[in-house]
């Protein structure tokens, strides 16, 4: 029931598969939806920057500590992105930061597990890029072009982070039986979380209906959920690790992989804050933010003493 | 003549580039705006590429054919000969950013004199490290100018990081038997010969900054000999916990 002439050309928009790009009229409840899921993304690329980046140092190789380096700098990077085209739909990122450290934005709660060994880098890049590779490839089609374009960039560089990811936990599953334990024991641990990652089941799925007819969403979460574990259950396989699901396995009548019943608990205790790290992460995140403030100062101070220079740089 | 000059020289080269990688490594996440901290690990990555690239040389030079990783993980304290300054902690950004101006000054000057190394592969590393390292010393300029000349706070916290490490820079340029042979043999420049450039640099940057060049008496040195400062023994056991604990493995 349109009736306002702007919103039936906006819907045509969206109906035609074309892009809403940020001059384009578009529905306040789009914007504002939009506007809190790419913040959402981009916390979850930079809050993602501390699992990872909590091996940087350790790193048991130079190879292995300069692909490392490079992965948490692209995680960065896609925040980048990210925070920027939040940015055109009239927000600025000091806002988004703001409400991150409020508490109220959130990001993807994957990142409130701690990295314990060296094997959970690899699990991270396996299955939580694998994760969010199944979820973002369908947002390079997503109806805002800003969103979209950003994660055509992303997505080539997640699916580079998930081969390195197993690349890793190949070599340690095939190393020594120590190397091997370890490996398993962080698939036992990042595997259910991950499962976890593509949301709540369809049935509890709040915003779905909409986010579809807007078309920012195009798969429902359990139809995703479903293509990850179609994706990594043969890797799995390949690596030589078993995943924690006794009820994983091929089923030919459907085609997929049935697999057991996610620990949703676990999940909406998590996503409300009571995960292992949800603490020491948003502390983390806001201890460099306050301690970043003077030099932030002291840069928007040299702008307004030398306007030329600061807008040639 | 000094056995294994050349050896010495690139080992020494490598360790610089390898520990201030670790230091800058350091910064993720942590870095005051999100394109600092994409900088800052860009610098540390092009440092630790060219640390590998040295290792490789070295090895060959040595005659140990060791790997990358004998060298970044099994060698001790006492073996590192890094210079002192690489070494030194980060502190809050302007030291960090005080460090970057003296270090990669220093290294960029090096570096174009190792373009013409008689040593391929040197001057291989040496030829993509000047492109590299002269970002790495705009973005330490850009920033020494914003905090020297952005406000107090930012002007004193430059001023005390640069009391802080200037003590420190002596030993860039310290000649010694292997520098000397290293410069005979065309191997790469004796670092004395690098100091009226780097003052020049450094000395203009600051006046531009607004900051003086400190003055000091004290000029700490050692670490081409493995004497280091008591802070590096805590970065390399870290560093080294891993890659010990499962000796001989594939990573
Ligand atoms: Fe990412
Ligand atoms: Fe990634």
């Amino acid at each position: 029931m349109i009736s306002d002439p702007h919103e039936a050309e906006f819907q045509a928009l969206i109906d035609s598969d074309q892009r809403i790009e940020p001059r384009d009229w578009m529905p306040d409840g789009y914007r504002r939806s939009l506007i809190r899921q790419i913040a959402q993304h981009a916390h979850s690329e930079i809050i993602g920057m501390q699992p990872e980046g909590n091996w940087i140092t350790r790193a048991p190789s130079l190879r292995r500590k300069a692909i490392l380096m490079a992965k948490v700098q692209d995680e960065a990077g896609h925040g980048l992105y990210l925070y920027c085209a939040a940015e055109t739909l009239g927000v600025d990122r000091a806002e988004l930061i703001d409400l991150l450290h409020q508490g109220r934005q959130k990001y993807s709660s994957i990142f409130n597990y701690p990295t314990l060994t060296w094997a959970d880098v690899g699990a991270i890049g396996w299955l939580v890029d694998g994760a969010a590779i199944t979820n973002q490839i369908p947002l390079c089609r997503c109806s805002f072009g800003p969103y979209a374009r950003a994660m055509v960039r992303v997505c080539k560089e997640e699916s580079f982070h998930q081969r390195q990811g197993f690349e890793s936990l190949y070599a340690l599953s095939h190393g020594t039986p120590e190397q091997h334990e370890m490996a398993q024991d962080a698939v036992n641990r990042w595997w259910w979380p991950s499962v976890e990652m593509l949301g709540p089941p369809d049935t509890e799925s709040t915003h779905s209906a909409q986010s579809m007819a807007w078309g920012i969403k195009r798969f429902s979460n359990d139809e995703l959920r479903q293509r990850f574990v179609d994706m990594v259950a043969p890797q799995a396989v390949v690596l030589g690790l078993t995943p924690p699901d006794p009820e994983l396995r091929w089923n030919e009548d459907r085609g997929h992989y049935d697999f057991g019943e996610p620990d949703f608990e676990e999940l909406r205790r998590v996503v409300s804050g009571d995960g292992p790290c949800n603490r020491q992460r948003a502390a983390h995140h806001l201890a460099a933010h306050d301690e970043g403030a003077w030099v932030r100062a002291a840069a928007a101070a040299y702008a307004a003493k030398h306007p030329a220079t600061s807008a040639a740089a | 003549m000094v056995a294994g000059a050349a050896a010495v020289y690139t080992l020494r080269l490598a360790d610089d580039c390898l520990v201030l990688s670790h230091r800058l490594a350091q910064w993720s996440s942590r870095a005051p705006t999100l394109e600092d901290d994409i900088a800052l690990t860009n610098v540390a990555l092009d440092l630790l590429g060219q640390a590998r690239g040295l290792y490789a040389r070295t090895a060959e030079l040595d005659g140990t054919g060791r790997s990358e990783d004998d060298y970044a993980f099994m060698r001790g304290e006492r073996e590192f000969v890094n210079c002192l300054l690489v070494e030194q902690e980060n502190g809050d950004f302007a030291t960090t950013i005080a460090r970057q101006l003296l270090c990669s000054t220093f290294q960029l000057a090096q570096w174009q004199a190792l373009t013409t190394s008689t040593d391929a592969q040197v001057s291989a590393v040496a030829a993509k490290a000047v492109k590299e390292t002269s970002y790495h010393r705009d973005h330490a300029t850009d920033w020494t100018l914003r905090l020297g000349d952005g406000n107090d706070e930012s002007h004193r916290r430059m001023e005390s990081a640069l009391a802080a490490l200037w003590p420190f820079t002596a030993e860039l340029f310290e000649s010694d038997a292997v520098a000397r042979e290293a410069d005979a043999l065309g191997v790469g420049p004796d670092p004395a010969a690098l100091r009226p450039e780097w003052q020049a640099y450094v000395r203009r940057v600051l006046d531009d900054a607004t900051l003086v060049v400190p003055e000091s008496t004290w000029t700490p040195s050692g670490g081409r000999q493995g004497l280091h400062t008591e802070s590096f023994g805590y970065m390399l056991a870290e560093m080294q916990h891993l890659h010990r604990s499962l000796p001989g493995v594939t990573w």
